[in-house]
């Protein structure tokens, strides 16, 4: 078999161990659950509720704030308590609804149309929309925006993201092993939506009963196909995914995967398209890793969207030595929160916590000039030189180098002898970058 | 009752490696070609590199402190630049030689700039810079030769017995580059004839001789072998990389075989070029010197361009220029084109279009 990559990465020990042979467990539902509005890229959503509200499962509780933006929906059924700022996991403070439980788990009346495929692509865009799916890999892009491209670039392959190239994380193997139907069911909805002949379904090569199940089911299905991917990371990051499994290069300065007619989606994102679609389920539910090395019983849970961290690590058994970072998300790019009465969202595929020594932070040193970032920039920019030039402020020649062209996976910092927070730099290079622009 | 914990930018875990983690493995890299060294040139060899290594730490010691700045001796650093002072003098030297050497190397060829990361040119390089233009005789002349040398020059040119009295400046030379330039450039002798010694010294006997470091010379350079032993570590730690030493010494082989002869082009042996990679300090330079990861340009692409630059100077230099050896002065040359090699050698970002 041979596996396809792209060119840079690093290796970093996958720690998957901890939780790679856990089942998927669920969550006994949660005494309350915060809804941030902003849980996706876009005008974050409406709030439609007001304080004292009763609220069914499954109910919306915020509306789209535009079109690139996604409802949210009441994940337990209960009372609406409190509309305010809380503690969001990209570790700001956001607006969000919070619903007191009533333990009852009352739903909304889903459907279950087994047909579904006779709908129209319109049809499916718009439960996909109603369902307010964002992507559930990390960067939360609002799917059927993904879904919905110019006419001028017509999209003929759909890539399933099922490579979690992020260590520590299993929530994506788990429901690549005991959801594997859902999964192809949600791939074959998107490639209706767009017409797209080809499904691809990439997958690193450390997850190999993945590789060979999908393998398995994709036996008569000549369109779709598994692409073994090498254990190298960013191999996840949607362009450098893209280039392994179809050796495409998505443009760029802001170029879009569809450029290259192609639309990247998780594989926790077609869990939840197909159930949009077939049972009109709103996306209020996933999976998420919780692991490290200080959680007494690391595992993979599906739970209510909203559900606080701390109950998350209670579930888990607790910690068994002082905690030293709180990471959401996995630890090449997930954020380091303040506090674990932070809520999980759409786009949560893990909680990773660290002990104290493995919170340890190195002293800078000046750069060495060794270009261990450069060689192994998966964009193939230079981050020391880009680095630079932001801490000089010459945002200028920071464009210029392709600051807005890094994806941020943070291969640069994790090479770095020097301890250089090149990431770091590069962000606030971004940051000034768009706040120029605004003001223009 | 919620803890509040420790924030910091992604990514949150971090490969095992710092400044000084790297410095130590070059150091560690370069010991094989000191124990060489140590070994065709006896103890006197250790000595000389202790003096340099001590100098250069308590240089930088002393000017850190007087500039108020971390003292940063540990990093290993000092220790590196220090070894590779002594390695470019020869171990019948004064024991003021390395200590000068390394004084310099350290406060002008990099405290000056600001410190490790900072300097243009490689410090150990700049430091044997000024040692060979401050005592030139010490620094070229008079090379302790290892035992079986005399018996290597004998055979190689045995047989040629004819017209060798009036050749001294051939016979005299300690080093197999001194010889080269010497038989290039003597007029005492016809042009057949020197070639016909020059293909004799480049025999397979000599290169084995060079390789194993059974000829004269300073004290680093004289084993290839143990040098190349070294540089197989860096290389594996992905500490250097290919791309400098592979088009240095690539260039320096195709450019010695096209030129390297004295009766027009190609006319050397294909031993030669080999002669040339072995010989003098061109092991040592381009795994060593020419890779420092502060002087040596950062883009893939800039670091051919370097490469082929260090190869071209050093043949010009070795085969026109007025020293027998040019590996040193090509480096800090280059190293003056660095800012320049990485502006104009960019990679092209992933998924750039071609304009």
């Amino acid at each position: 078999m041979g596996l396809k990559t792209f060119p840079g990465g690093i290796h970093p020990h996958d720690s998957k161990h901890f939780s790679k042979n856990k089942v998927i467990e669920e969550m006994p539902l949660p005494g309350k659950v915060i809804i941030p509005l902003s849980q996706h890229i876009g005008a974050p959503a409406k709030p439609v509720v007001k304080i004292g509200d009763e609220v069914l499962a499954g109910q919306m509780i915020a509306e789209a704030g535009g079109f690139v933006s996604i409802p949210m929906h009441a994940s337990i059924s209960g009372k609406v308590t409190r509309i305010g700022k809380f503690s969001h996991p990209t570790g700001t403070m956001s607006e969000a609804i919070e619903i007191t439980g009533d333990g009852q788990d009352k739903w909304i009346k889903l459907a279950d149309e087994t047909n579904y495929m006779d709908l129209s692509a319109e049809e499916l865009k718009s439960r996909i929309a109603a369902a307010g799916i964002c992507g559930m890999g990390g960067a939360g892009f609002p799917t059927h925006v993904k879904l919905s491209p110019p006419a001028d670039k017509p999209i003929d392959t759909i890539i399933l993201n099922g490579v979690e190239c992020e260590p520590y994380l299993t929530a994506d193997y788990r429901i690549m092993l005991e959801q594997a139907e859902d999964i192809i069911a949600g791939l074959k909805i998107l490639m209706k939506v767009v017409n797209a002949k080809k499904g691809i379904v990439g997958i690193e090569e450390n997850k190999p009963d993945a590789i060979k199940h999908f393998k398995k089911l994709f036996k008569n299905e000549p369109n779709l196909k598994v692409v073994g991917c090498k254990l190298k990371y960013p191999q996840g990051a949607e362009k450098q995914l893209i280039f392994a499994a179809t050796n495409r290069a998505v443009p760029n300065k802001g170029g879009l995967p569809m450029a290259v007619g192609v639309v990247v989606q998780n594989v926790g994102t077609a869990i939840a398209v197909y159930e949009a679609v077939r049972y009109k389920k709103p996306l209020v539910e996933r999976v998420i890793t919780v692991s490290g090395k200080i959680i007494k019983n690391p595992k993979n849970i599906k739970a209510r969207v909203g559900t606080l961290y701390a109950d998350l690590v209670e579930f888990c058994g607790g910690t068994t030595e002082e905690i030293g970072k709180v990471i959401s998300g996995g630890p090449m790019m997930g954020f380091a929160i303040p506090t674990l009465e932070t809520p999980m969202t759409k786009g949560s595929s893990g909680l990773v916590l660290f002990n104290k020594k493995e919170a340890h932070k190195d002293e800078e040193h000046t750069c060495l000039r060794c270009a261990r970032c450069v060689d192994i920039c998966p964009m193939n920019l230079v981050p020391s030189l880009i680095a630079n030039n932001v801490r000089y402020e010459d945002f200028e020649m920071a464009e210029k180098y392709g600051v807005l062209d890094c994806i941020k996976c943070g291969s640069c910092s994790y090479v770095c002898p020097s301890h250089i927070k090149l990431i770091q730099w590069i962000d606030i290079g971004k940051l000034k970058i768009s706040e120029k622009r605004a003001k223009k | 009752m919620s803890d509040v914990y420790a924030v910091s930018a992604a990514p949150h875990i971090k490969q095992r490696i710092s400044v000084s983690s790297v410095m130590w493995q070059v150091v560690l890299a370069l010991t094989p070609a000191l124990l060489a060294g140590i070994f065709f040139f006896g103890i006197q060899s250790l000595l000389l590199t202790l003096y340099a290594v001590v100098a250069a730490v308590c240089t930088e010691a002393i000017i850190q402190m007087l500039r108020k700045v971390p003292v940063t001796i540990s990093d290993g650093s000092a220790v590196v630049t220090g070894m590779l002072i002594a390695f470019n003098i020869n171990s019948a030297s004064p024991w003021w030689l390395p200590v000068v050497g390394a004084v310099f190397a350290i406060a002008i060829g990099k405290q000056i700039f600001g410190g490790l990361g900072f300097n243009i040119f490689n410090p150990a390089l700049l430091g044997r810079a000024f040692m060979v233009a401050s005592w030139p005789t010490l620094m070229t002349a008079g090379w302790t030769a290892t035992k079986p040398l005399s018996k290597i020059f004998e055979s190689s040119i045995n047989g040629l017995n004819v017209q060798l009295a009036n050749m001294p400046e051939v016979i005299t030379s300690a080093t197999p580059l001194g010889v080269v330039k010497a038989l290039r450039d003597t007029t005492q002798v016809s042009r057949d004839m020197a070639e016909t010694v020059l293909n004799n010294l480049s025999s397979t006997d000599t290169i084995q001789n060079l390789f194993w470091g059974n000829v004269g010379g300073v004290i680093g350079e004289v084993s290839a072998a143990a040098l190349l032993i070294g540089a197989t570590y860096l290389a594996c730690k992905h500490i250097i990389e290919w791309r400098i030493p592979i088009s240095y010494i690539g260039t320096v082989f195709v450019l010695t075989y096209i030129f390297g002869g004295i009766n027009g082009l190609f006319s050397a042996s294909i031993l030669l070029p080999f002669f040339h990679i072995f010989a003098g300090g061109l092991i040592l330079g381009a795994f060593f010197m020419a890779t420092d990861m502060v002087t040596s340009p950062v883009t893939k692409k800039g670091r051919i361009i370097f490469g082929i630059g260090c190869g071209i100077l050093t043949v010009v230099i070795r085969l026109v220029g007025g020293y027998p050896e040019g590996v040193s002065y090509s480096i800090l040359l280059m190293n003056i084109a660095v800012p320049l090699i990485d502006k104009y050698s960019l990679p092209r970002i992933f998924g750039e279009v071609k304009k």
